[in-house]
């Protein structure tokens, strides 16, 4: 399918490539598209962040002003949610807002490779946040942190019941957290590749290419939201390890 | 790639054939090694620059704005407070050459007033002197007048008399009678 006719479909973008083969120790690390734009992200955030505030000016140029937004974007969003002593957690908490951002920001680049949309790389972020989670609660409360599952003034009667809807629900966050992010870059990015196809299938079929603008003028507003979607995303899963960062801190509810 | 692995234990694929069509690429475990290795190094070096490099040296900048705004605006405050005690000094020496002058002013005219005064009293105190004089040459040119005006009357009674009566008339009748009507 993909081989016959590459350009009609959608899944087809989301191929693994390799482009160096590589094994370490029997477990394959081979250099692939996924990887390259791992290295594409790296490189522009490291661009941002270091050459842009190289400078250190007192009044910024326009990169050291955007680094300084990405930094108080995150640092307010910490300090909202999780307090002052969420602040341990910053570095983490921008590295992982600024990689997500920048993964879904350069995979709306027509012939890139979008790194959130595969659920490996989004699940290996929240299960990472789950587990600093509740290794920092351990670690800080001890047992105490167990009381992040029993909430206070309920009736001893609903207390089981409660305590399991709170495990439940805890353990479902990596999932959720995860698929949301897979979930809306895999759909953005196939609703654009369908319309495309359109386009291109319009223009090929005699008398309806005068249909096939309909579909590009579908493109460009998708594009605009789907560029609304790879910023909100990315705040959407900070935000969200802000919330569950909290808990650790502060696990009484 | 991690198809070659089990292309060859399947042993039958052509090479490059679409050894895996089934499975949604997203969802392809055998991609999930090399994946997972390529973000650990990333996503690794990326929170290595951040927390060590970029952070800090963001939050430095920020720190370095926010104390430089702050000793700006307190010099700014100080510069103000200078100007408003300069402004109140002026005030206050203004008002002090102001309240100077007009005692200076009030001094001068009250000294004016006392010289005219005195002048104004010696004319006066001489203008009186010289009224009374007058009054008094008026007086005595008066009384003057009025002892010939006696004179002229008993002559010219007697002068009446006589031409009336024929005869000259006593002088000193006629100026008894000049007295009682006087009187």
């Amino acid at each position: 399918m993909s081989e016959a006719a590459p350009v009609m479909d959608p899944i087809h973008q989301f191929h693994i490539k390799v482009l160096a083969p590589l094994s370490i120790g029997g477990v394959d690390a081979s250099f692939t598209n996924a990887s390259l734009f791992m290295v594409v992200i790296l490189a522009v955030i490291a661009f941002l962040m270091i050459v842009g505030t190289s400078g250190e000016h007192i009044i910024p140029n326009r990169l050291q002003t955007l680094a300084e937004m990405a930094y108080e974007f995150v640092a307010s969003m910490i300090r909202q949610t999780a307090g002052d002593a969420g602040m341990r957690f910053f570095p983490f908490v921008f590295s992982v807002f600024m990689f997500v951002f920048f993964s879904n920001l350069i995979g709306l680049i027509p012939y890139t490779f979008t790194v959130t949309s595969q659920i490996i790389v989004t699940f290996a972020f929240s299960a990472t946040i789950i587990l600093l989670v509740l290794g920092y609660g351990f670690y800080k409360h001890g047992t105490h942190f167990l009381r992040l599952f029993v909430p206070s003034g309920v009736s001893p009667l609903l207390l089981p019941f409660i305590v399991l809807i709170e495990i439940i629900s805890f353990a479902a966050r990596p999932i959720s957290l995860s698929v949301r992010l897979f979930g809306n870059m895999l759909a953005g990015h196939i609703t654009l590749k369908i319309f495309g196809a359109f386009v291109v299938m319009l223009a090929g079929a005699g008398a309806y290419a005068l249909l096939a603008p309909l579909p590009f003028i579908g493109i460009i507003l998708l594009t605009a939201f789907e560029l609304l979607v790879a910023f909100l995303q990315a705040y959407v899963f900070a935000i969200l390890t802000c919330v569950y960062l909290n808990d650790a801190i502060h696990p009484g509810h | 790639m991690a198809h070659d692995a089990e292309e060859l234990q399947a042993g039958t694929e052509v090479p490059g054939g679409p050894a895996h069509e089934a499975t949604f690429p997203p969802f392809d475990p055998n991609n999930f090694a090399a994946e997972l290795i390529w973000l650990a190094i990333t996503f690794g070096a990326i929170y290595f620059l951040m927390s060590r490099i970029a952070l800090p040296r963001v939050g430095s900048i920020l720190a370095a704005r926010k104390d430089k705004i702050e000793s700006d605006l307190s010099a700014a405050a100080k510069a103000q407070d200078d100007a408003a005690a300069a402004a109140a000094a002026h005030e206050k020496t203004l008002g002090a050459a102001k309240s100077k002058a007009q005692t200076l002013g009030q001094a001068a005219h009250a000294d004016a007033q006392k010289q005219a005064d005195v002048r104004r009293a010696a004319l006066e105190s001489e203008l009186n002197a010289k009224l009374a004089a007058a009054e008094a040459q008026i007086a005595s040119t008066k009384s003057a007048a009025m002892a010939n005006v006696d004179a002229i009357a008993a002559e010219t009674a007697q002068a009446i008399l006589q031409h009336v009566t024929g005869k000259p008339a006593d002088p000193a009748a006629v100026s008894a009678a000049i007295a009682a009507l006087k009187g």
